[in-house]
C-alpha cells in the first residue's frame, strides 16, 4: 500500500510531463502545441490545462491537417477545442493539397512527406514557432526510444540522431539560434497502456473511432482499412461489415482498424492486456522501409 | 484478475528507472530483451520482424533480443549500442525505465546520461572474464551519478557450468574494488540472460544461490526512500497570473514536503511569508512532496520570479556564486578554462567561469592526474564561479538540487554536466579573477587616443604606478593613503586613491563579503587602476587583499611593471589598538565571518617592494619612505 509521501507511476509521470511543458512556456518566446486529435494529444492537452491551471494554456495549439483525417475526427476537434476554450490553428499544405496529392497514386511516403513533413516543416518557420510539442512516446517505434525529450532541429526542421545533446536529470536545455526550434515530447515516457489508463482515470474525451463499431472496411493485406472517403476505382474488393476499432488515428487511407468488441476504455484496456500487435502496425507509414522512421525524422517528421 | 482490480493495481504501482551500460558482448541487450520478452513486454510483431532480421545479421542466433533495444540504422548496421535508448516494461508491481546505454570508454557520457535518472543500475559481468575494466567503469560512474542500487549481474553462468566457485570469486572481487567507491546498497546474482536462469525465474542450474532472481530483485527493492523528502527546495518554474486576484508559484518540488499555512522563504530574497495554498487541476492539497508539480499560493504580496526558490527558513541550502563540482565533460570541444560558459541549475541559467581544474580521473584506474583541460567523455573536480549566486545542497544529499548541466554560449550545445560537492567551504576554494570572456592571452582592446604614453609622463612629470597597499584591517593602510595622497599632491602629482568603502557603496554595491565577490571586488579595482595609469595617473589602492593568488592576478591586470606592492605589516595586537571600525570586537562576537586574520587566513607578500612595518613606524615614516621609493624608481618625480 502506498503510504501518504508516495505516488503511483502515472501521478510520477503526469508531474514530469507537467514540468517539461511549464519549462518550454517558461523559456521559449513563442511555443506551439502539436494537436493530432488523436488520444495521445487529448492526454498532452489535458497535462498542459494541468500545467497552468487556473490559468489557460499560454500557447495556441496547432492541427497539421492533410485532408485525409476523419470526419469523426473533423467533428470531435472542432467541439473539443470549443469545450476548452483553447486557441486552435489549423495548416494545410494548400499547395500539395491543390495538387491533389494523395496515397493511391503516390504512395504513401510521398504523400506523408508532402502533406505531413512538410506541411509540419512550413508551418513552424513559417509561424516563427521556437517549441513544438508533439504528443510521442518512446514505446512507438525503435528510433523513438533514441531521441531526446527536447529535440533539436536545424533550420530545415532536421533530426540529427547521431548529434544530439546529451539530456541529463530533469535539466532541458532550451539555447537555440534564430531558425532552429526545439520539439518536445513531453510524454516520452509514457507507455500506450499509462496513456489509456489515463484517460480511464482522468476521464478524458477521446474520438469515438478508438471504440468498437460495425464499420463498413476494406479487407485488404490482412489490414482493415476503413471507408471513409473516395478509394482508388482500381480497388475490387468488396466492402465488409467489421466489428472494429482504430488503435491510432491518422489519415483515413493509412490507418487500418483491428478487429475487436472493446466498446468503453476498460474494455480497451482489458483488450490491451492481452493484446500482443504494437498499435503502430496498424499505421502503413511505419514499416515501409526498415528504419523508416528514422529516415522520415531525419527530414522533420516528428 | 477482473480489469477494475487490474487497474486499481496498476494505479497504486510504483516506478522505478534503472539503467544498464554494456555492448552486445557483455549479453546487456540479450538481458534486457529477456526481460521485456519475458515479462510479455515485447508484442508479437515486434518479435516478427526481428526474426526477419536476425536472419539478416546475425545467422547463429535464433531470436536476437539485441535488435529490438539498438534502434539506430547505424546501431543495428555495426552491431553496437551508441546511444542512450529508454526502453518500457511493466509488471503488475512496477512499471520499468530502462535506460540502455553503451558501455565503452568513449560512450562514458552517454552512461553518465543514462544513469542521472536511475534509482538503480544493472552492473554486467561476464563470469568467464571476471571485473574487467569497463564493469569498474560503469560502478564508478554509477557511483559518481549517486545511483542508489546497484546490482551485479553475473552473467553467462552457463559457460562456466554454473559454477559457485567462479560467482564466489567475482564477488569478492568486486567487493574489494567497490569498497573505494559510495555505493549504498549492493547486490548479487549469478544468471545466464540467454537461457534465462535467475531473470525471470530462479533457475534450476543453480541451486546453491538462495537470493530472488533478478527481475523479482527489481520488483522489491526498496525504492521510497531515494528522493529526499526532508529538504523542502521548490525552485519557481514559472509564474500563474490568471487575473489580478491570483498570482500563483508552478513548479515541481525537488525534494521535501510542503503543508498549507506553512513558513517559507523566499531565496535569495530572504523575505518570509505562509502558504496560502497548495493549487491543483484536480483542487487544492493540505500537503505536497516530491516529485510533485503543484502551483502555490502566498499569504503575502512578495516578488517572485523564475529561478527564485522556495525554502523553509531553517532548511536552507547553500546561496553561493563559487562552488566546487564533479564534471563529466560530453563536448567534442574541450573545457576552455578562460572561457565564460552558461550553467543551468535547478530554474537558473547563469554565466560562470572556470577558477580551477583541480584534477581529472581516469575512469579506468580511479587515479587522480593533474589537468589543464576536460577532453569528451573526461571527468574531473572543477571550481566554478557563477555570476549570480546558486541555490544548491551537495549532490551526494540531492540529487536534483546538487546537479547542474553546462551550456556553451555559442554553439548552444550541453557540454558538460555537474554535481556539486561539499569539500571545502567556499572561503577555501581557489578563485580565478582574470578576465572573463576574453583569452588570457588576447590583447586588450584599448581606447583610440592621440596622446602617447610619453606625453602624458612629460605633462604629468611622473611614471603611472599603482601603490597597492595590502594589510590587515586597520594596519593602517587607510591613513597611509590619505597623507600620501596629500604629500605627492601637495610635490605636484596627479594621483587618486581607490579604497573599498567608497566603491562598495556605489558600483560593486551588488557584491558582498564571499570570497567569490572579494575577488570580482578586487578584478574590478584592479581594472579602473589599469585604466587610471594608462591615462598617465598614480593611483594609491588600499586593500586588505589577504591571498598572494588575488594580488598576482591583480599585478597581471595592471601590468607589473606597473604594480607596487606595498605591505603594510602591522601585528594583530595594534591592529586591534588602532581600529575604529569595531570589526574586531564583532568578529570576537561571532557577528562577522570572514576577518582576515581573526578568522580567515592572512597571507603576508613574500617580496613586497616596500615593507612597512607598521608596529614600528609612524604614519608619516611609512609615506616618507613611499615617496622615497618613488623618486628611487624614478615614478614621481620623473627627472
Amino acid at each position: 500500500m502506498p503510504d501518504k509521501y508516495t505516488i503511483s507511476h502515472l501521478r510520477q509521470l503526469e508531474a514530469e510531463s507537467i514540468q517539461i511543458i511549464r519549462e518550454v512556456a517558461a523559456e521559449f518566446e513563442k511555443p506551439v502545441m502539436l494537436y493530432s486529435i488523436g488520444k495521445d494529444s487529448s492526454v498532452m492537452v489535458r497535462l498542459a490545462q494541468k500545467a497552468f491551471h487556473p490559468g489557460k494554456i499560454p500557447f495556441p495549439l496547432m492541427h497539421i491537417d492533410t485532408g485525409y483525417k476523419f470526419k469523426d475526427m473533423y467533428r470531435f476537434r472542432d467541439e473539443y477545442i470549443k469545450s476548452i476554450t483553447a486557441n486552435l490553428i489549423i495548416y494545410r499544405n494548400e499547395k500539395a493539397i491543390g495538387e491533389k496529392i494523395n496515397p493511391f497514386d503516390y504512395g504513401t511516403q510521398k504523400c506523408c512527406s508532402f502533406l505531413k513533413t512538410q506541411a509540419l516543416v512550413d508551418s513552424i518557420r513559417e509561424g516563427e514557432y521556437d517549441a513544438a510539442f508533439g504528443g510521442a512516446r518512446r514505446d512507438e517505434e525503435k528510433s523513438r526510444a533514441k531521441e531526446r525529450i527536447f529535440s533539436f532541429r536545424d533550420k530545415f526542421g532536421q533530426w540529427d540522431p547521431k548529434n544530439q545533446r546529451p539530456e541529463l536529470w530533469n535539466i532541458f536545455n532550451c539555447k537555440i539560434n534564430k531558425g532552429e526550434s526545439i520539439r518536445v515530447f513531453p510524454i516520452s515516457n509514457w507507455t500506450e497502456l499509462d496513456v489509456w489508463q489515463y484517460i480511464y482515470m482522468e476521464n478524458i474525451p477521446i474520438v469515438p473511432l478508438y471504440f468498437a463499431e460495425e464499420r463498413e472496411m476494406i479487407v485488404r493485406d490482412k489490414q482493415l482499412i476503413p471507408l471513409d472517403g473516395p478509394v482508388p476505382s482500381g480497388w475490387k474488393d468488396k466492402p465488409q461489415k467489421v466489428m472494429c476499432r482504430f488503435r491510432t488515428l491518422g489519415c483515413y487511407p493509412c490507418t487500418g482498424a483491428v478487429r475487436s468488441a472493446a466498446r468503453t476504455v476498460l474494455e480497451i484496456i482489458q483488450e490491451m492486456m492481452i493484446e500482443r500487435k504494437s498499435e503502430r502496425a496498424t499505421r502503413i507509414i511505419d514499416h515501409d522501409a526498415e528504419g523508416s522512421m528514422e529516415d522520415k525524422k531525419r527530414e522533420g517528421y516528428f | 484478475m477482473d480489469i477494475e482490480e487490474f487497474l486499481n493495481r496498476n494505479q497504486t504501482k510504483e516506478l522505478l528507472r534503472l539503467s544498464t551500460a554494456g555492448s552486445v558482448d557483455d549479453g546487456k541487450s540479450t538481458l534486457i530483451g529477456r526481460l521485456l520478452h519475458d515479462s510479455k513486454g515485447i508484442y508479437e510483431d515486434q518479435l516478427d520482424s526481428v526474426k526477419k532480421l536476425s536472419g539478416k545479421i546475425n545467422n547463429d542466433v535464433s531470436i536476437d533480443f539485441s535488435l529490438v533495444t539498438d534502434g539506430l540504422k547505424a546501431e543495428r548496421e555495426q552491431g553496437i549500442t551508441i546511444d542512450v535508448a529508454y526502453r518500457y516494461f511493466s509488471t503488475p508491481k512496477r512499471k520499468f525505465i530502462i535506460a540502455d546505454t553503451p558501455g565503452h570508454e568513449q560512450y562514458t557520457r552517454n552512461m553518465a546520461t543514462g544513469a542521472s535518472t536511475a534509482n538503480l543500475a544493472i552492473i554486467l559481468i561476464d563470469a568467464r572474464n571476471g571485473v574487467i575494466t569497463q564493469s569498474r567503469r560503469h560502478s564508478f560512474i554509477s557511483s559518481l551519478l549517486r545511483i542508489p542500487h546497484l546490482v551485479i549481474a553475473v552473467n553467462k553462468m552457463d559457460l562456466v557450468d554454473y559454477s559457485k566457485a567462479v560467482f564466489d570469486r567475482i564477488k569478492s572481487e568486486y567487493v574489494e574494488f567497490a569498497a573505494k567507491l559510495q555505493i549504498s546498497d549492493l547486490h548479487f546474482i549469478p544468471i545466464s540472460a540467454l537461457h534465462g536462469d535467475n531473470v525471470v525465474e530462479k533457475s534450476k542450474n543453480m541451486p546453491w544461490h538462495n537470493g530472488v532472481p533478478l527481475l523479482e530483485y527489481l520488483e522489491e527493492v526498496y525504492i521510497a526512500s531515494d528522493r529526499n523528502l526532508i529538504d523542502f527546495r521548490f525552485p519557481v518554474q514559472y509564474v500563474i497570473r490568471p487575473h489580478l486576484d491570483f498570482r500563483g508559484f508552478s513548479g515541481q518540488i525537488y525534494s521535501g514536503i510542503i503543508r498549507k499555512g506553512e513558513e517559507v522563504m523566499v531565496l535569495p530574497s530572504n523575505r518570509k511569508t505562509h502558504v496560502k495554498s497548495i493549487v491543483t487541476y484536480e483542487g487544492e492539497l493540505d500537503y505536497a512532496f516530491a516529485p510533485q508539480s503543484v502551483t502555490i499560493t502566498l499569504e503575502d504580496e512578495v516578488d517572485i520570479s523564475r529561478g527564485n526558490m522556495l525554502v523553509h527558513p531553517h532548511n536552507h541550502p547553500n546561496v553561493q556564486r563559487h562552488f566546487e563540482a564533479m564534471v563529466v565533460w560530453m563536448s567534442e570541444a574541450p573545457l576552455d578554462p578562460e572561457r565564460q560558459y552558461l550553467v543551468k541549475h535547478a530554474t537558473q541559467t547563469v554565466p560562470a567561469r572556470v577558477d580551477e581544474i583541480r584534477y581529472k580521473v581516469n575512469v579506468n584506474t580511479l587515479h587522480r592526474e593533474s589537468s589543464s583541460s576536460l577532453n569528451i567523455n573526461e571527468i574531473g573536480r572543477v571550481v566554478f564561479t557563477s555570476k549570480r549566486p546558486l541555490f544548491f545542497d551537495p549532490y551526494s544529499r540531492n540529487r536534483t538540487t546538487g546537479s547542474f548541466i553546462i551550456i556553451d554560449m555559442i554553439s548552444n550545445n550541453t557540454v558538460a554536466a555537474g554535481m556539486i560537492l561539499d569539500r571545502e567551504p567556499e572561503s577555501k576554494l581557489p578563485v580565478n579573477i582574470l578576465p572573463l570572456t576574453e583569452k588570457k592571452t588576447s590583447a586588450r582592446k584599448e581606447t583610440t587616443s592621440l596622446i602617447g604614453e610619453d606625453e602624458r609622463a612629460r605633462r604629468f612629470r611622473q611614471k603611472p604606478a599603482t601603490l597597492w597597499l595590502t594589510g590587515l584591517v586597520s594596519s593602517g593602510k587607510k591613513e597611509i593613503s590619505v597623507a600620501l595622497e596629500k604629500r605627492l599632491f601637495d610635490m605636484g602629482a596627479t594621483c587618486m586613491v581607490l579604497e573599498g568603502s567608497s566603491l562598495r557603496t556605489r558600483l560593486d554595491n551588488e557584491l558582498d563579503y564571499s570570497f567569490a565577490d572579494c575577488s570580482e571586488h578586487l578584478r574590478r579595482v584592479a581594472e579602473i587602476a589599469y585604466l587610471l595609469n594608462r591615462n598617465g595617473l598614480i593611483t594609491i589602492c588600499s586593500f586588505v587583499s589577504p591571498y598572494e593568488i588575488i594580488r598576482k592576478q591583480v599585478s597581471e591586470i595592471i601590468g607589473q611593471d606597473r604594480f607596487i606592492e606595498i605591505f603594510a605589516d602591522s601585528s594583530l595586537a595594534s591592529c586591534r589598538k588602532r581600529d575604529k571600525t569595531g570589526l574586531f570586537e564583532k568578529a570576537d562576537r561571532g557577528e562577522i565571518e570572514n576577518l582576515a586574520g581573526v578568522s580567515y587566513p592572512y597571507e603576508s607578500p613574500k617580496a613586497p617592494q616596500i615593507h612597512l612595518k607598521m608596529d614600528e613606524i609612524s604614519i608619516e615614516d611609512a609615506v616618507n619612505s613611499i615617496v622615497g621609493y618613488l623618486a628611487d624608481q624614478k615614478t614621481f618625480p620623473l627627472s
